[in-house]
């Protein structure tokens, strides 16, 4: 639960990804900044107001989207956006503009109770909740959990899309291919920050060379090669191991004839190249 | 002001919606008024009677036919020896022995005395009480009246008697629903205003709603008044229904004014709601708010009056009393409806209870937090 040292700045209008796994710290440091809970030490200020001393301001420009969700499971679907209009001093009409792309997906439920909705559409109605007051930074705490993967993609859609209309938006996920959809993202771990960048970068920052590595007895094949004093590095990735070693050269011949020693059958490597997961697993080695 | 009206327009909605919240909040006050006052009697019948008779006249008989004929007792066992009789206590057939000795009309004749003995089983207190009093209040009077048979001739008491004479005011006939109606009615709106407030509030909690309405720039006091208005409403329906069921179904109409029981009712309620405040800041989940509160109104009910004078209780529990809202409004009912008190002879109530609302309330104000850390 505890945050360390972290710092970092949030470009206006960017996605910024905090991705990190589950009880690294990622909603400490969402409630901290929606001034829902005090930090021991250090400073944060969100669209120019601190968390501490300016909290009245920040809760008029800030939407936040919990990871549970939490709406009125028994008020329909429009008196739950009525409602959270009202609480934000403001109406559906005024800012109906921002939620319009949104609300009308689930527009034909609006007399159904929340709690009636599928996951896609809670999803959706919490958004235009959280957006209902024309926030300027938008958190939303892990807003795919759980969710499909058709909903999880048109989610993302509409982040793009509420990025272009200028809105900030910090959005945490457990999941790292999520990551590559963000524009700038930060890799959390125990409370700390890993690293800080675009995707892009990331991935660039992995400088070793990445092999894959299929075989019948992948159980067996991982706990070897991890034995190995020549290999820095070995995780399941799916169907195949993911393997680096610690240094450069020839290194598909050592593997094949690792492999060979072990008597597998149907071994498959090639070399492929890191995704940010593979930069997540490196970093968090360091 | 149309955030307030806003929130206690969605908090009525939820209520509304909730079939279980309504159910309870209805149903179970009429039951509770309609079966409690007329099952809790304190007045004890039915008890159950042995007679050891070894005298077996006239005298023995008139005594057994007049405490058989009072109503309170019912002759369940007639024994030859008291052993026997014992056995039928032991046996739980019966309660309570009268003894009459051998010779007992010759003693009173010749000697004008006759000892009688009364065994009583005292498992159950109350009963062994009120029965042993029952009976020697019987007794005496026969007693008297064999005096009075005896004694004829005679124009003055050789020896001077106190006669006591009791007048029950504002119960005349000592009605015990009168007396109970009142005080089942201050449980119901106790229960109504510290459980369901309470859980009311932990719910959100538990559901992450109140996340959101933290985030938000809503005050403090709208969001607590928010809550507290409708279940002080809800609290005011109860209660009217409760003072219409006593006035319908017992007959029971107030002697003091329906203003002044109402008014007593919204400053109790602010306190009682303020306690219900209190308990929901600190408990986390509805079942910790429920087990407090159950807790905290068992208390609060049985250290009231409603079932036991307080006047009966020891010194340090009347200290106690002392600090229980209840207490104050079982008192107050009573009053307005038994005695028609007015404003002004519950005054003292009135800046009791205000106290009670101010520093509950101030508590829980003080211990609500939007931001937690």
């Amino acid at each position: 639960m505890a945050l360390n040292g972290i710092s970092f700045a949030v470009e206006k209008g960017e996605i910024f990804g905090i991705i990190g796994p589950d009880g690294a710290g990622k909603t400490s440091l969402f409630r901290i900044l929606t001034t829902l809970l005090l930090a021991d030490s250090g400073s944060a200020s969100v669209d120019g107001f601190n968390v501490v001393k300016d909290y009245k301001q920040i809760r008029n420009h800030v939407g936040y989207m919990p990871g549970r969700f939490s709406l009125y499971q028994d008020l329909s679907v429009q008196e739950n956006l009525e409602f959270f209009a009202t609480i934000f001093n403001t109406s559906i009409q005024e800012n109906y503009d921002l939620v319009k792309e949104i609300y009308q997906q689930i527009e034909p439920f609006k007399t159904r109770k929340a709690g009636q909705l599928s996951g896609g559409m809670k999803q959706k109605l919490a958004l235009c909740c959280a957006l209902i007051h024309k926030p300027s930074v938008l958190f939303l705490d892990e807003p795919t959990t759980g969710v499909d993967a058709v909903s999880r993609k048109e989610f993302w859609e509409m982040l793009f899309r509420l990025k272009a209309q200028g809105i900030t938006i910090l959005v945490s996920t457990p999941y790292m291919d999520e990551a590559s959809l963000c524009d700038r993202v930060a890799l959390i771990q125990k409370g700390s920050l890993l690293s800080i960048n675009t995707p892009t970068s990331i991935i660039r920052e992995f400088k070793k060379p990445l092999w894959s590595v299929r075989a019948d007895e992948m159980f067996k094949l991982m706990n070897e090669l991890k034995n190995d004093p020549l290999i820095e590095s070995c995780y399941p990735f799916g169907q195949v191991h993911h393997v680096v070693f610690k240094t450069q050269a020839n290194s598909k011949e050592k593997l094949e004839h690792l492999t060979k020693q072990g008597n597998y059958n149907h071994v498959e490597v090639k070399p492929i190249e890191p995704g940010i997961e593979d930069c997540f697993m490196a970093l968090m080695k360091e | 002001m149309r955030m307030l009206k806003f929130l206690l327009w969605k908090e009525l909605i939820q209520i509304y919606r909730d079939p279980a919240i309504i159910r309870i909040l209805f149903i179970m006050p009429m039951i509770q008024l309609l079966i409690l006052p007329l099952a809790a009697d304190y007045e004890i019948k039915n008890i159950n009677l042995g007679i050891v008779d070894q005298d077996h006249t006239e005298y023995s008989r008139q005594l057994v036919n007049k405490i058989v004929s009072s109503g309170y007792f019912r002759l369940k066992d007639y024994s030859a020896t008291f052993p026997q009789g014992l056995k039928a206590i032991e046996l739980d057939k019966t309660d309570l022995i009268l003894e009459i000795p051998p010779h007992f009309e010759r003693d009173i004749v010749k000697e004008n005395q006759a000892p009688l003995f009364v065994a009583v089983d005292a498992i159950n207190g109350v009963k062994a009480g009120m029965g042993g009093a029952y009976i020697q209040g019987i007794i005496q009077n026969y007693n008297q009246d064999i005096r009075t048979q005896w004694i004829q001739e005679q124009h003055f008491n050789p020896q001077p008697t106190v006669e006591v004479t009791t007048a029950d005011w504002y119960n005349p006939n000592m009605n015990y629903r009168v007396f109970m109606v009142p005080g089942i009615l201050v449980m119901l709106v106790t229960m109504i205003g510290s459980s369901f407030a309470s859980n009311n509030i932990v719910r959100e909690k538990e559901m992450g709603t109140i996340e959101q309405i933290n985030v938000s720039p809503i005050k403090k006091t709208q969001f607590i008044l928010g809550k507290l208005i409708p279940f002080w409403m809800l609290a005011l329906t109860v209660l009217t229904m409760g003072l219409l069921i006593a006035r319908f179904v017992y007959g029971i109409i107030p002697l003091g004014h329906y203003t002044t029981i109402y008014i007593f009712a919204t400053i109790y309620l602010l306190a009682i709601l303020g306690l219900g405040l209190l308990l929901s800041t600190y408990a986390q989940t509805q079942q910790q708010s429920m087990l407090v509160s159950f807790f905290v109104t068992m208390i609060f009910n049985l250290l009231s009056g409603l079932y036991t004078p307080i006047e009966s209780m020891p010194a340090w529990a009347q200290m106690i009393t002392r600090f229980n809202p209840v207490s104050y409004f079982i008192e107050v009912m009573r009053m307005v409806m038994l005695k028609g008190s007015s404003l002004a002879d519950i005054k003292y109530q009135i800046l009791a209870l205000i106290g009670f609302a101010v520093f509950f309330n101030t508590w829980a104000i003080l211990n609500y937090r939007k931001r937690s850390g």
